[in-house]
């Protein structure tokens, strides 16, 4: 068999995290009950007309700017003309002819090096509406809740060649999104959703082959096996001597196959035109430059702060930094006055445990760093033994609760700790054999003096009755 | 004299001091419609309880001190493609048979704030496309000064009603001459403003980038007072804009001495009926004894205007009808198998056969392969014809021409020429790719007793100059005459 | 002349525009378009080089709104014009894929 070179390009739809649509100051809220989030213009009701959200621009630029990119300072909207239930106008209003960035890059890692992944452009436009299948009716309801979401298009240069190089540039615009407040960007739910342009060529072969577009990549899973499975049967076909044909495929995770999304209704011409009810929008040397220096930190700049500034080392650097939300919790932690190493520790130990065990992610922690600082105090000041933190830390990480309370409620402090105060009053008479000995000889008058040095051991979180027990047991065997 | 002949402000002024009642002019609108639209079917809808509670709460606010505008309680009719809050609005289409709007269009908004009272919804060729108001999907509007004619389109209905006195003003839309030409063969005055003047908010687009709400009415004052209420920047359209000199009525009356005014001499060539190049010269007459300086020039590029036109009008108005599809309102087919097949019937079987043509058309020249050479072309001849008047109006003040070639054509003698009917738009198009003004102002009656316009084309924001030079021009006219439907005369 | 206007054209364009047209229809509708076209053909005659398209009249530019919440439309009113709905939606035909 010959060998193949896969080649890839990623659509990828961002929505963005305005609180209204794009065109109308309808909620963008997810999860509203059908159609109650409209108004006539997300409708297409008639003569409706859109205006744009000052927001929804300025958050196009933030991440154009941050992903390298040139701006076009005139851009245009233009109308996607094709008939489809989600889509109310039946035209999308998108960008073609003067998207709003292109020409940019990122940079993914890449053995011991960098690869550079090049952003041919960056377009804003509107979402579609849901459609739902009714099986009673055999029919499709629509809801046009999320009908007028605004997203942008990260449309990327075919310069992937792997399914891991492909999860790294998603990972890396992920990041980047977060860290901008451009968008939360959870492929679950949908506020990031990837299209996967594939071809496979003869290696040394410069010509790109055919490429067909992957839809329906729900997770970095189904996106790593849908690059696989359409790699395998491209190179089937042309091993076969067939053509690879170019088409859309919608990718099914459980069957882990794609089939074709084709119809002889289907437009396949767009009729794109500049939408005469939008002006168009001028981004000014000013804008540009204010969106530039209120860029927030990203996570390379973050990373290497933290290995310099905390002393982390690079893994645990990595790791906090890949979501802006566990960055945002760790450096609020360190605020409410936890030292930054026992922060870092808990983040990236237990709660990563947590998480993997629980299946959950990083964007469903529910603890405060006001809590997670108070926890790591309790240890510091020796209320409790780092065994129990975990158990604290545990009630901690599912509900929330107040460390301080929690230790007193469940009698978890050290004083309560039969195994502590054993342990340390073993030592206080290891250390004290003379004292130990007059004591079992019925002179109770060490007794104080035993105590005393206990409860100093103990740093006087304990209770003198128990210590006073505890001391005679230990004595008496 | 009967009420139904005041102008919109005469009535407004006799309202204000409480002379006549805002309930006395809707009921005496009312009654008109009941006596002649059964013969002119102007309205499409009238709701006769509606408005009579509406002029009623208007009579309040008017007694109360809350309405004060000059138009508060003059009856006013709509056409049926702006949209009207819990009235239907079909844009004379079957695909919009029953759609009932639940909110108003913004001129609409505008109108009942300042007191006016909607009467009903005209007439229209269906979705504004058609010169007759022939194409309307539910009946003939006849012109009401000859009953065999048409009262041409596609504000057909709305220039017929104020001409039949069945209102005292109405709105129209004007994408192609829609308002002037049927102004022209009604005997009404009528202004397609600059664009981005009046919010299109509510309007039910044909082409975006072309389309104004306009008044009509009896004469060039009432337009004026008019404009005045519908004319503002509106937050829901993007494309209106701030304008300072709205207070348009204070025009009306001023000196037009020293005007220059230019008529193309290819407005004056062949296919030009003689009545209407007589009228044009009239006006001109007019305008001079009025002071105006009258000349002939070469505007040039005007043979481009019509293709250029049907292009791009067209090519917006396939994408802006994409959303009639049977999914969230108007018509849905009987009976189809699968989504597109629902969409093909619901469409085919709701849209007109002029509809249908200008689809097709618009979609082809959008289509691959040809948008370069068909819809792109057509947006560079705009640039240059917008240019060609850029030029004529460095040395004119404004333009004078016809508002069509030809006085009203008889009932059912232009819709099997799709193309010739296309032709007759030749003296309009032009203002609506250039965003001007353009004002008709009726001029005279034929020997047929049909009245001729003749249309005044301003530079962009230029309406005032219209507007006095309109008045001007009426004044030397004289006094206007009214058709005999009107004065009650017998036809034949 | 302008291209001449293939059957399979008007083929293409049933499919774009969502309309059906009888054989006579479109055979009817292809010679006017072919009318049309060779009539817009004139445009050709007029140079338009380095002329920039006309897409809107005036130069007015960023015309926005802010990202404030707008009350929306009760469902009711949305939905009172549906041809056919279910449950706070439209109902439409099956949808595939």
């Amino acid at each position: 068999m010959k060998q193949y070179e896969t080649v890839i390009g990623l659509e990828v739809h961002v929505e963005l995290a305005t609180k209204t649509k794009i065109f109308c100051g309808c909620k963008t809220d997810f999860g509203a009950a059908p159609n109650t989030h409209v108004c006539p213009v997300c409708t297409g009701m008639p003569g409706a007309l859109p205006v744009l959200n000052r927001k929804v621009a300025e958050l196009a630029l933030r991440a154009g700017l941050a992903l390298n990119c040139r701006i076009n300072q005139i851009c245009k909207f233009d109308r996607k003309n094709y008939f489809y239930p989600d889509n109310p106008q039946n035209y999308q209003i998108s960008q073609l002819y003067l998207p709003i960035c292109h020409d940019g890059y990122v940079e993914i890692p890449a053995g011991e090096g960098k690869k550079r992944i090049g952003i041919h452009e960056i377009h804003m436009e509107e979402d579609a509406g849901k459609l739902v299948h009714d099986d009673w009716s055999d029919s499709t309801l629509v809801d046009y809740n999320r009908s007028g979401v605004p997203l942008i298009e990260i449309v990327s240069e075919p310069d992937m060649r792997t399914a891991d190089e492909v999860i790294a540039y998603l990972e890396k615009l992920q990041a980047a999104m977060q860290y901008l407040g451009v968008s939360d960007c959870r492929l679950q739910e949908g506020s990031m959703r990837a299209d996967v342009n594939l071809s496979v060529r003869e290696i040394g072969n410069p010509q790109y082959g055919t490429r067909t577009e992957m839809k329906n990549l729900n997770s970095f899973k189904a996106i790593a096996h849908a690059i696989e499975g359409e790699r395998e049967r491209q190179i089937e076909l042309l091993e076969e001597g067939q053509k690879v044909v170019q088409e859309t495929r919608r990718w099914d995770e459980n069957k882990e196959a794609s089939h074709a999304m084709r119809s002889k209704e289907d437009a396949k011409d767009y009729r794109y035109f500049p939408d005469p009810d939008l002006p168009p929008v001028y981004i000014s040397d000013e804008w540009i430059a204010r969106v530039r220096a209120e860029q927030p930190e990203l996570k390379e700049e973050k990373e290497a702060r933290y290995q310099e500034e905390y002393g982390l080392n690079g893994y645990d650097a990595g790791l906090l930094t890949n979501e802006r939300a566990l960055a945002e919790l760790f450096e609020a932690t360190i605020a409410a006055g936890a030292p930054p190493k026992k922060a870092a520790n808990w983040l990236t130990g237990e709660t990563q445990r947590l998480l993997k065990e629980q299946e959950q992610e990083v964007s469903t922690i529910r603890f405060s760093a006001a809590h997670l600082a108070a926890l790591i105090e309790l240890v510091e000041q020796g209320v409790i033994q780092s065994q129990t933190a975990k158990e604290v830390f545990a009630a901690v990480f599912s509900d929330d609760v107040d460390p301080e309370e929690y230790v007193r409620a469940h009698g978890l402090g050290i004083e309560n700790d039969e195994s502590a105060l054993e342990k340390a009053v073993q030592g206080i008479l290891l250390a004290n054999p003379k004292a130990a000995g007059e004591l079992k000889e019925g002179k109770e008058k060490v007794m104080g003096f035993l105590m005393g040095q206990t409860m100093r051991a103990l740093k006087g979180k304990a209770n003198p009755e128990k210590v006073r027990e505890m001391i005679w047991s230990l004595v008496k065997e | 004299m009967q009420l139904t002949e005041l102008t919109a402000v005469e009535l407004g002024n006799k309202i204000r001091t409480g002379e006549i009642g805002a309930v006395e002019a809707a009921q005496a609108s009312l009654e008109q419609i009941g006596r002649l639209d059964f013969r002119v079917q102007a309205y499409l809808t009238v709701e006769p309880e509606k408005v009579l509670l509406q002029a009623a709460e208007v009579e309040r606010g008017i007694r109360s001190g809350a309405l004060t505008g000059a138009l508060a309680g003059v009856p006013i009719a709509v056409k049926d493609n702006i949209c009207t809050k819990d009235m239907k609005t079909t844009c004379a289409s079957r695909i919009l048979e029953n759609f009932v709007p639940f909110y108003d269009a913004e001129a609409v908004v505008r109108l009942k704030d300042a007191g006016l009272v909607v009467l009903g919804k005209t007439n229209m060729d269906e979705f504004a496309m058609g010169s007759t108001t022939e194409t309307s999907a539910f009946q003939t509007t006849k012109n009401p000064w000859e009953l065999s004619h048409v009262p041409g389109g596609s504000s057909g209905g709305s220039c017929a009603a104020v001409a039949a006195g069945e209102c005292f003003a109405a709105l129209g839309s004007d994408t192609g001459g829609s308002i002037r030409q049927p102004s022209s063969y009604c005997g009404v005055a009528g202004i397609k403003p600059t664009y981005g003047t009046v919010s299109r908010y509510g309007l039910i687009a044909y082409a975006s980038s072309l389309d104004q709400i306009g008044p009509i009415a009896k004469d060039v004052r009432d337009c004026a007072a008019l404009l005045e209420v519908i004319a503002a920047q509106d937050k829901k359209d993007s494309t209106s804009m701030a304008r300072p000199d709205t207070n348009f009525l204070q025009a009306v009356g001023q000196s037009v001495k020293g005007l220059r005014v230019g008529i193309p001499t290819e407005y004056l060539s062949e296919g030009l009926d003689d009545d209407v190049q007589e009228a044009v010269m009239r006006a001109a007459g007019y305008l001079k004894e009025a002071g105006a300086v009258v000349e002939e020039f070469k505007l040039g590029l005007m043979e481009y205007t019509i293709p250029a036109y049907y292009v791009i009008a067209s090519a917006e108005a396939s994408s802006n009808l994409e959303r009639f599809d049977g999914v969230k309102y108007g018509y849905r087919a009987k009976e189809y198998e699968g989504l597109h097949d629902m969409y093909k019937r619901s469409r085919s079987e709701g849209f007109g056969p002029e509809v249908r043509r200008r689809i097709m058309l618009g979609s082809f020249v959008l289509s691959s392969g040809y948008y370069d050479a068909y819809y792109l072309k057509a947006l560079r001849v705009r640039a240059r014809i917008k240019q060609a008047f850029d030029e004529a109006f460095s040395g004119y003040d404004m333009i004078l021409g016809p508002a069509a070639p030809t006085a009203a054509p008889r009932l059912g003698t232009s819709l099997a020429d799709p193309m010739k009917m296309y032709l007759s738009d030749i003296y309009t198009v032009a203002v609506n790719l250039a965003g001007l003004p353009g004002l008709t102002v009726p001029c005279m009656v034929n020997a047929e007793g049909l009245p001729i316009g003749v249309q005044l084309i301003g530079d962009c924001f230029a309406e005032k100059k219209l507007f006095a030079a309109g008045a001007g021009l009426e004044a030397v006219r004289g006094p206007w005459m009214q058709s005999d439907l009107v004065r009650g005369e017998e036809q034949k | 002349m302008a291209e001449t206007i293939m059957d399979k054209t008007m083929d293409e364009i049933e499919i774009l525009a969502k309309l059906y047209l009888t054989a006579e229809e479109k055979e009817k509708a292809r010679q006017e378009m072919q009318r049309m076209l060779d009539y817009v053909d004139m445009l050709n005659a007029l140079d338009t080089e380095g002329v920039e398209p006309l897409t809107h009249l005036f130069p007015i530019q960023n015309v926005f709104r802010e990202d404030e919440v707008c009350e929306s439309t009760p469902g009711a009113e949305i939905l009172k014009n549906a041809p056919r709905e279910k449950d706070g939606q439209f109902l439409v035909p099956k949808t595939i894929g």
